[in-house]
């Protein structure tokens, strides 16, 4: 299973590549801005994407709407400080599976993590 | 300052602490910041903008911060390393967005940190908007969290 990072945060990459290793999850691509992830999705072909929101360059709520018109199918979690509602449906509406807000526990973030890849395979 | 602005940063900086970092915060009264109070040596500092607008500090001694970064990130790293910055500002990011998040009725951006080290600091921020020192008290040391906020005028009246 191919994950990628996209956070501008290194130590909120470095907590989430953790907690994927641990769930056994070893292909890992890293990004630091939307605007970086869209320029590695192409290569790495991710199945699956932990994306912030609040990012400089590109946002995640941008880089999400850019991914999903570029035909990409992969599911998306979004991992964020944005927790207003309005916030996670203008998500959602831009093609996120799932939500995470920061912050959050080890078992928080894998437990959205089997939930979004056990519906993606429903 | 809109006291009611105090009681979601109480809230969120314990949330974070507690939830990313196992580190209970015990807060004391908070109290009016005055121009040239002393100020730390660690500043992760953000922006806030829309219905409401100002700015947030957490502000830290080194010793303190740099205990704190080493359970965040669980690598011992003195503020000198490039990644140190990285750690504290994603802190008052999140501390930031949790607050925020209470504001009920205002929609509200935040900016990306910025982190200033350097010994015995000061951070000023708008003239026209009172500052008020959050302290916290942790195993890891004594911290503070500065909020310097206030309703943009046209904004809806705050419900917290």
């Amino acid at each position: 299973m191919k994950i990628m990072l996209v956070d501008d945060s290194k130590t909120m990459r470095n907590i989430q590549k953790g907690i994927l290793t641990q769930l056994g999850y070893t292909e890992l691509e890293e990004a630091s801005d939307g605007l970086d992830a869209l320029s590695k999705v192409g290569a790495f072909q991710p199945e699956l994407l932990l994306v912030d929101w609040n990012m400089p360059n590109m946002d995640g709520l941008t880089f999400v709407k850019k991914f999903r018109e570029q035909g990409n199918k992969a599911p998306i979690i979004m991992v964020t400080t944005e927790a207003e509602k309005s916030r996670v449906v203008e998500a959602i509406k831009a093609g996120v599976n799932n939500y995470v807000v920061k912050p959050f526990t080890p078992d928080l973030l894998s437990e959205r993590i089997k939930e979004t890849l056990a519906r993606v395979a429903a | 300052m809109d006291q009611s602005y105090i009681i979601p940063f109480v809230k969120s900086v314990q949330n974070v602490f507690e939830t990313m970092l196992q580190l209970p915060v015990q807060i004391s009264q908070p109290e009016l910041k005055h121009p040239g109070d002393s100020s730390h040596d660690v500043s992760a500092i953000i922006g806030m903008s829309g219905d409401v607008e100002g700015s947030v500090v957490l502000s830290f001694p080194t010793a303190t911060a740099e205990r704190i970064v080493a359970i965040f990130t669980g690598t011992e790293l003195d503020a000198s390393h490039e990644d140190f910055a990285d750690a504290v500002g994603e802190l008052v990011n999140m501390v930031s967005g949790g607050a925020k998040a209470q504001f009920t009725g205002k929609e509200v951006t935040i900016s990306c940190p910025s982190v200033v080290i350097g010994s015995s600091h000061q951070v000023y921020g708008r003239k026209d908007v009172v500052a008020i020192c959050i302290p916290c008290e942790s195993d890891c040391g004594q911290f503070n969290v500065e909020v310097s906020i206030r309703q943009e005028s046209g904004a809806p009246a705050s419900s917290n």
